[in-house]
């Protein structure tokens, strides 16, 4: 499509020829002779959330230019799923967003039902929506507290990880994993919720709310954390679009766009809640975004419990599920952003091809643009505040 | 050789002494180097004991401020977890990276850690127990501190690694920009004893009152520079984890890197002693003994600096020298300004 293509380097452009503000004014170094230098973040450095390898070039603390080296974790997950039925991929999607198991699950899962024309029954489709909300509060968490790890504040963290605690057993009690659930299944999900379990998880709903009041008053309100973040990594909305971000990526670049309102799926359109989104497009923006987020997801939260009507959990689904030949695409909003699920079948019982749309990796290529002209300190807020998995990265 | 004649013990002690080196025939000179040994060996032996139980209570401070326990399975309230981390850094293997300038990479440690303890020469434990009262004392606090920038720019630099040269050239710049404001509020300190003896600004305090109370400003500016120049959050930026991996010491193991953190703790103990003396009387105050009012209100310091450390995120490199040359140090010349018109009024 030369159309797209014109669309992205146009955009390039635009980001390159804007003003690219430095946070320190330039220095004469007079006669003076200066190199740039090239510095390797990474595969193991604390800040790169996980195995990126970035190559920054930079000119004192001033980054000139970043090439992010991806692959480090690659695992083979689209190669491996041709030779998988499609129940057998559910807990490999677990693997790909680590942290966001529920959410990858759910997108495979409803590609193929999509494929089959499957209908869900309700309680499947309540619980699902239960699930995914926790897992975007659950995903928020531990972003929050690396967050304020890259930015030096090491209490933020360990006050995120007590509620996240929380969640995980929640998860636990229902699908007996903490991390990789491999929960949700063609037609429905594993196992019920307990009438036990919906009591703890309105206690959680009634405690969270001051567990976020204290995020403000330790991270939020601190004058430190505005400074070093405000105007940094910024990303206009056109940019952001042709690059392809989502999630609060793309919503804190003044694009108010979720997949849960304009294209929903589950029972997303019956809930009442508002898209959180910010027009800065810094990294203050989308710090703010994913913190109003797990508001939005609390009263998301609210209504689906209210709403919990009884029956089945898992619905009738062919016990050998064979695709019909063709292409589907099935996309869910993750808490990184828009997870895609496309597979191509040939009418085998396995995919002949699917491929996995990862949000990390689309914000990763971002990462130059945001970081060119900032400091080091900068660069490890950025590389934070878009809130990469490698295991989605390199799959 | 300066022993107070407040306090009797130690006096007595040394004219005893005195009076057995000249029964024996012994020269003179040997006694002085053994009075020497001995103050610096208690000095060495408190900064020690102190830094053991620092870095214990930072750990466990740190752990009740973010809701866990701290240490707790060595020994009582885990307070020989750092007995135990200790023995361990010091079995490890020495590693000496092979792109590392050998001998620089070897002696910058220790080239931090002597300032570090000589500071200690002339604080004032109590009244009399003090190495030397040198009557520049705060003048040699200020080189000594000072002392600390060529050895971290010897860590760095020698290290071979990239990250490590960065956090050098931070820690210079950062060291270098904070001296000046930290100076300039101890000169207002200066200013209302007429001193700069610690002992003569103590005395000088118990004749008025409390300098921080004359001097609320420059405390504050004291506290924020003394803080940067313990290169602690939110000024941990030589060091800064998860910027620089480690900084300056990324390449140090073993017993250097174990030198390093002594000497960071020692300081932090240093420049909350030398902030106690100057602020807050040193040792001066009622009912309980001298000494340990020194030790409170050291600790009091300490405190602070381990509350800010767990509380606020960390500074970024040009909003750190900003603060220093465009905030603190007119704050701090005024403050001398204003001191100067209340002295000579």
């Amino acid at each position: 499509m030369p159309d797209a293509a014109a669309t992205v380097s146009g955009a390039t452009r635009e980001q390159d020829g804007e003003e690219v503000r430095p946070t320190a004014p330039d220095s004469e170094v007079g006669d003076l002779h200066t190199e740039e230098m090239m510095i390797n973040m990474g595969p193991q450095h604390p800040s790169t959330h996980g195995v990126l390898r970035a190559v920054v070039t930079i000119d004192g603390e001033r980054v000139v230019d970043v090439d992010s080296d991806v692959g480090y974790l690659h695992r083979c997950f689209e190669k491996i799923c041709e030779k998988l039925t499609y129940h057998q991929i559910i807990p490999y999607t677990d693997r790909t967003d680590y942290l966001a198991g529920m959410t990858n699950e759910l997108a495979l899962v409803l590609t193929v039902e999509k494929a089959l024309g499957l209908e869900v029954p309700r309680r499947a489709q309540f619980i699902r929506t239960i699930m995914s909300e926790l897992q975007r509060i659950h995903s928020h968490l531990l972003w929050f507290g690396t967050f304020g790890l890259d930015l030096g504040a090491t209490t933020p963290f360990l006050y995120a990880f007590r509620d996240r605690e929380t969640i995980s057993d929640l998860f636990e009690e229902i699908t007996g994993a903490r991390m990789m659930y491999n929960y949700m299944r063609v037609g429905g999900v594993r196992n019920d919720v307990s009438a036990a379990w919906v009591k703890k998880v309105r206690t959680f709903l009634r405690q969270f709310p001051a567990a976020l009041r204290e995020y403000d008053d330790l991270l939020t309100g601190n004058p430190i954390l505005k400074a070093r973040t405000r105007g940094v990594g910024k990303i206009n909305a056109r940019t952001a679009i042709a690059y392809g971000a989502s999630g609060p990526v793309l919503r804190a670049s003044g694009v108010p766009y979720d997949l849960r309102k304009h294209d929903p799926y589950l029972v997303y359109d019956e809930l009442e809640f508002d898209v959180a989104w910010a027009s800065e497009g810094d990294v203050l923006a989308r710090y703010q975004v994913r913190l109003e987020e797990m508001r939005q997801s609390l009263r998301i939260l609210e209504q689906a419990l209210e709403g919990l009507p009884e029956g089945e959990y898992l619905g009738k689904a062919p016990r050998i599920i064979k695709l019909p030949p063709g292409h589907y695409y099935g996309h869910v909003e993750g808490p990184r952003g828009e997870v895609g699920c496309y597979i191509v079948s040939d009418g085998d019982r396995k995919p002949y091809r699917l491929h996995w749309r990862a949000p990390s990796f689309v914000h990763l290529q971002l990462l130059p643009l945001m970081a060119r002209g900032h400091l080091m300190g900068d660069m490890v807020a950025i590389i934070g505040s878009i809130d990469i998995v490698m295991g989605e990265v390199d799959r | 050789m300066y022993l107070a004649a407040t306090s009797s013990l130690p006096l007595r002690l040394y004219q005893w002494t005195e009076q057995l080196f000249t029964d024996l025939g012994l020269p003179l000179w040997l006694l002085a180097v053994l009075v020497a040994t001995v103050k610096a060996a208690l000095i060495i032996g408190f900064i020690l004991i102190n830094v053991i139980f620092l870095i214990w209570l930072e750990r466990k401070l740190g752990g009740h401020i973010q809701n866990r326990l701290g240490p707790v399975y060595t020994g009582p309230f885990g307070l020989l977890q750092t007995v135990a981390d200790a023995l361990k850094v010091l079995v490890k293997e020495d590693i000496i990276p092979a792109a590392a300038d050998r001998w620089v990479f070897m002696a910058a440690p220790l080239v931090a850690f002597v300032p570090s303890v000589m500071i200690w020469l002339v604080v004032p434990f109590a009244p009399g127990v003090q190495a030397r009262d040198l009557n520049i004392g705060t003048l040699y606090v200020a080189a000594m501190t000072g002392c600390t920038v060529p050895a971290l720019l010897m860590a760095g630099w020698s290290s071979g690694n990239k990250w490590s040269l960065l956090g050098a050239f931070r820690a210079g710049a950062q060291l270098v920009s904070y001296e000046v404001p930290l100076i300039l509020a101890t000169l207002a300190v200066v200013m209302l004893a007429g001193s700069l003896s610690l002992n003569d600004i103590i005395r000088a305090q118990q004749e008025s009152t409390w300098f921080i109370f004359l001097q609320p400003l420059g405390f504050v500016v004291y506290l924020i520079s003394a803080i940067a120049e313990l290169n602690r959050t939110p000024f941990d930026l030589p060091e800064a984890e998860s910027e620089l991996v480690a900084g300056f010491n990324t390449e140090y193991s073993g017993f250097r890197f174990a030198i390093f953190f002594l000497t960071e703790y020692a300081n932090l103990l240093g420049s909350s002693a030398i902030a106690a003396t100057l602020f807050l009387g040193g040792w001066s105050g009622p009912f309980l003994p001298p000494f340990v009012w020194f030790l409170l209100k050291t600790y009091l310091f300490v405190f602070l600096a381990m509350w800010i450390r767990f509380t606020l995120p960390r500074l970024r490199v040009d909003q750190l020298m900003n603060l220093s040359w465009k905030f603190l140090l007119p704050v701090a010349l005024i403050n001398v300004l204003g001191t100067g018109v209340f002295v000579a009024l």
